[in-house]
């Protein structure tokens, strides 16, 4: 066996990886609307329409102002992480792009973590983006304090939005539908949740349906470190732990659902568009 | 030493059986050509060989490796240009050599890649804007930058014009010079005929043939014999029909008939009679080993005949 020098250290493949998924990002546009510009345009829509009521809150009246900006930051993230991978993850499966890397000597868990870590940078960029955004036109109130605790729900939401999207991932039939599911999914759950309207006593099994599924308790966590009041030093447990465990299941179904190959098992694509092209002889 | 040793290889897909018992030994160093036509299992046996298919049954070994482990050490060594393999729009040709390269324990330098491949000019160019053959050249730039022992190609001039298919050969003829193994499947006999040391042809998931392309040509123990015959369209109909019960493959080419047989005398003795019967004129003769392409229509023919 000849010599072929030494491995890449890990930490310079994973680096690699999300610089790439980043840029990747960076370059299409469609992404960057949907994910960055997007939320940047509704906290200014909606600022500018409610933005002079408040909303109601056990520590007291919360301007909505104020309210929209935490509100659309988590959104943000989420659209960064699940919708970003849910659409993005198919269509490399269908392009072969995912084939080609794991005909690689890259180690499978580092192209899965690129991909998630890559995804969890841009959250941070859009989030960040907003909440400065937030701070210099809507008198949204940082207190030092609370922002760890913001840092931990971020972290916990992120993570597990990203596993979530790795997951529907696999469940998407193709890449042409891939869109329609991601929106599906995150759209209606966003408006019981809370991002774009506060509601206003909603019926108890609306309220209820919102606190199962993980959008609204991640929003409202992270937003309740944003409270100008009484900001949240601590994490509300119980919220955090909806989030961590809609994660976890996501973890666990995106790893036993990872496909590399569009049709799992049967012919591959490879050989169908053989079939379909003419013999020239 | 082999490079590669298959034995008693089965890939089912359901009830289709994709590759049938399939035996091969690769040396290092040699240049391989898998022949046959659609659906006769050559991807599925190249896919198992580079680790991304599972067999049903038997015996691989790739490099002393099972390419089913899928070590890292085996993908580091192999180089593999698919077809079913797209990459990343939005990034650049350099940019894409450059980040696949950076997995590898010894990646060559982009520039070179790029001209080794002959993308040197559109180094700067997105990936989603390449023509299909630069595409296909880009495929080749990937499957090499790893500097691998052994190279899979599967299809690699399919789509390309004819300098770039040439181009393409001496680029296999370089690396084959360097010391490298290759595998390659191709649908044109002309590529295996020129680039291959030995060759396969595969039918109905088995390997019916394997020889060196003069090897396949002599031991095919049929010789081409063609003609071009005089008269209208009745003479020849009517030589063609004659021909037909002297060999098989019987095929009209420009104006002459083929026909391949393993009695060379008694088809022209049959044929010069007729001809003389029936006042046709019967010109430009020629006996000659028939080319790879011809051997190998007779052997898929006859093995899907059985």
């Amino acid at each position: 066996m000849s010599d072929r020098g030494t491995w890449p250290g890990v930490g310079a493949l994973i680096l690699t990886q999300v610089r790439h998924q980043v840029r990747l990002f960076l370059r299409v546009p469609i992404g960057l609307f949907f994910t960055i510009a997007l939320p940047l345009i509704m906290l200014v829509v909606f600022n500018a329409v409610f933005g002079d009521s408040t909303v109601a809150s056990p520590a007291g009246e919360w301007p909505t102002r104020q309210f929209y900006t935490g509100a659309l930051a988590a959104f943000t993230a989420v659209s960064a992480t699940y919708t970003n991978l849910a659409n993005t993850v198919p269509v490399r499966r269908e392009e072969g792009i995912l084939k080609r890397w794991r005909s690689t000597p890259l180690p499978v868990p580092v192209l899965i973590l690129g991909q998630m870590l890559g995804a969890l940078v841009v959250a941070v960029l859009g989030a960040l983006l907003l909440l400065i955004v937030g701070v210099l036109a809507y008198g949204l109130e940082v207190d030092a304090a609370a922002l760890p605790n913001a840092l931990l729900t971020f972290i916990v939401g992120v993570l597990s939005f990203a596993a979530l999207g790795m997951a529907i991932s696999s469940a998407v039939s193709s890449a042409d539908s891939a869109p329609a599911v991601a929106n599906a999914t995150i759209l209606p759950l966003a408006f019981i949740s809370n991002i774009f309207i506060p509601l206003e006593d909603p019926p108890r099994w609306l309220d209820l349906l919102g606190d199962v599924f993980p959008l609204k308790p991640f929003a409202e966590s992270f937003q309740a470190s944003f409270h100008p009041i009484d900001p949240a030093t601590t994490p509300d447990a119980s919220a955090l732990a909806v989030v961590a465990l809609w994660g976890v299941l996501g973890a666990v179904a995106a790893v036993r659902t990872f496909r590399f190959d569009p049709t799992p098992g049967s012919v591959s694509s490879g050989r169908r568009r053989q079939r379909g092209r003419q013999r020239s002889t | 030493m082999s490079a590669i040793t298959v034995e008693n290889l089965v890939v089912e897909y359901g009830d289709l059986r994709a590759v049938d018992r399939l035996d091969l030994d690769i040396a290092s160093g040699e240049v391989y050509a898998l022949l046959g036509e659609n659906g006769a299992g050559k991807t599925s046996t190249i896919e198992v060989l580079e680790g991304l298919r599972t067999r049903t049954s038997g015996s691989v070994r790739v490099l002393g490796h099972d390419p089913a482990d899928a070590s890292r050490d085996l993908r580091d060594r192999i180089g593999i240009v698919l077809q079913s393999t797209g990459v990343e729009r939005q990034i650049t040709v350099a940019e894409a050599v450059a980040l696949y390269g950076a997995v590898y324990r010894r990646p060559r330098p982009v520039g070179e890649v790029l001209e080794l491949v002959g993308l040197g000019d559109r180094a700067e160019a997105r990936c989603g804007t390449l023509s299909g053959g630069q595409r296909r050249r880009l495929d080749l730039a990937l499957g090499i930058v790893g500097s691998p022992e052994l190279l899979f190609l599967d299809e690699p001039t399919t789509g390309f014009d004819p300098s770039a298919r040439r181009r393409a050969w001496e680029l296999v003829d370089a690396l084959r010079s360097d010391g490298m193994t290759v595998v390659l499947t191709t649908h044109y006999l002309d590529e295996a005929e020129h680039l291959a040391d030995r060759v396969g042809v595969m039918s109905a998931g088995r390997l019916i043939v394997e020889g060196t392309p003069a090897d396949l040509q002599r031991r095919s123990g049929r010789t081409l014999v063609s003609f071009r015959c005089g008269g209208g369209e009745d003479e020849l109909a009517a030589a063609t029909r004659l021909a037909e019960t002297l060999g098989n493959r019987v095929r009209l080419v420009d104006g002459r008939i083929e026909l391949l047989t393993a009695e060379v005398t008694a088809a022209l003795h049959a044929l010069t009679s007729w001809a003389v019967e029936q006042r046709v004129d019967i010109d430009s003769w020629s006996v000659a080993q028939p080319s790879l392409e011809q051997v190998f229509l007779d052997l898929v023919g006859g093995a899907e005949g059985e």
